[in-house]
């Protein structure tokens, strides 16, 4: 039970981040529970809040890096950037689409990581994915290079400038 | 079907509804004309984004209006699949660079040779049997 | 009114299936055959969700959830079989 956490922090954290290892997860284990049954009963409640517990207790071994949210006023920025920037990039991939695939300029791109936790690597791999005209192929074994293809780069320079800038830069602070 | 929605929420609701399925429709063009798998990969998460994003957006209105309640689970099917949809065009990214799909030759740039196949793996075997597209 | 935007949004659905099924023919490759299936749950859950609209009951969204869950995990499945030649390791 110990073994996936270091031997200073069971003496370090408080009770209650004992009995809830997980309260990130724990909270959206309860708020999808609600949601998807749709009645605020407290019996339902008290089942929701029981999975809630119940679940990150019994995947732990699963969860080995505890996700730890630095900037919250960040994160909530950081996720209005990535909405518009869907739909925008949408957009212009419709105006991409309507062409003749022959004058698209598809490239693959590597992407040298200054982020090196786990969890922020894998929110900026999803992030380049779900903005459609760019999709990431592969991490490199040692989680230092993301492969990315684009589907219509004109300047590779600059498509890596402004992924590592919009992205990457806030994704640093957050996580 | 009611009909006793007011107006502008059925004018809200249809053209919602439209944009999503036009979405769907240019994606699955794209699918169907682009030439090589890696351009082909980037069509799915177009449509899934704001093709069923709309549509379940439309949902939410409709149902919260004609059933007089907040509806709030497509926000849950939204959810899951803005997770979900990254995480499987990565993964089939993956897999054709690691069965060695071919790209068009105006691409710019290689990728890596793909690392998924370890020698040391038991099944690397079973793997290396795979025929690949000359 | 609404009730004919969701005819034509269906006949367009209808439309998008069939390109990707046109895809899923064509091939060339299993990668493809994977990326169409993926797209063709995707526009299921859109059509389910349509349906329901068109009948106005939200007993349609259980079944979208499940398909949306099935498909993914159909998909990662597939994708780890090519990748490592096992799905459970």
């Amino acid at each position: 039970m110990t073994d996936s956490t270091p031997p200073a922090a069971p003496a370090r954290d408080p009770l209650w981040l004992r009995l809830l290892p997980h309260p990130l997860i724990s909270l959206v284990i309860l708020a999808a529970w609600l949601v998807l049954d749709g009645n605020l009963t407290p019996a339902n409640v008290l089942l929701g809040a029981f999975l809630a517990w119940a679940l990150p207790r019994m995947t732990r071994r699963f969860w080995r890096h505890p996700v730890h949210v630095r900037s919250w006023t960040g994160l909530v920025r950081f996720a209005i950037i990535v909405i518009w920037d869907i739909i925008t990039a949408n957009l212009q991939a419709v105006r991409l689409l309507l062409k003749s695939p022959q004058e698209l300029k598809p490239a693959f791109f590597v992407i040298h990581l200054e982020l090196t936790n786990p969890v922020a690597i894998t929110v900026l791999a999803n992030t380049i994915t779900l903005t459609p005209g760019t999709v990431s192929a592969d991490l490199s074994s040692r989680q230092e290079r993301l492969l990315v293809h684009g589907l219509h780069v004109p300047d590779v320079e600059a498509a890596i400038a402004q992924i590592k800038a919009r992205y990457e830069a806030p994704l640093k602070e957050i996580f | 079907m009611n009909s006793e929605l007011p107006f502008l929420v059925e004018l809200i609701v249809s053209a919602f509804i439209l944009t999503g399925a036009g979405f769907a429709v240019i994606g699955a063009l794209g699918l169907a004309r682009m030439p090589d798998f890696y351009m082909r990969v980037h069509l799915p998460t177009a449509g899934t984004t704001l093709g069923v994003g709309c549509t379940l957006i439309a949902s939410v209105i409709y149902f919260s209006f004609s059933l007089q309640t907040l509806s709030l689970h497509e926000f849950l099917i939204s959810m899951f699949l803005f997770i979900t949809a990254p995480v499987s065009s990565h993964m089939m990214a993956k897999v054709a660079l690691h069965t060695g799909v071919r790209y068009v030759s105006h691409t710019q740039g290689r990728p890596w040779p793909s690392r998924t196949q370890r020698p040391s793996r038991d099944n690397s075997q079973i793997l290396t049997e795979w025929p690949k597209r000359p | 009114m609404l009730r004919i935007a969701v005819i034509i949004a269906m006949l367009m659905f209808t439309v998008s299936v069939l390109l990707n099924l046109y895809r899923m023919v064509r091939g060339p490759d299993l990668a493809d055959r994977i990326l169409t299936l993926d797209s063709l749950y995707v526009n299921a859950i859109a059509m389910i969700i349509l349906l329901g609209i068109f009948l106005g009951s939200t007993l349609f969204f259980e079944a979208a959830m499940l398909i949306a869950m099935m498909g993914f995990v159909g998909t990662v499945a597939v994708c780890k079989y090519l990748l490592r030649g096992n799905i459970i390791e």
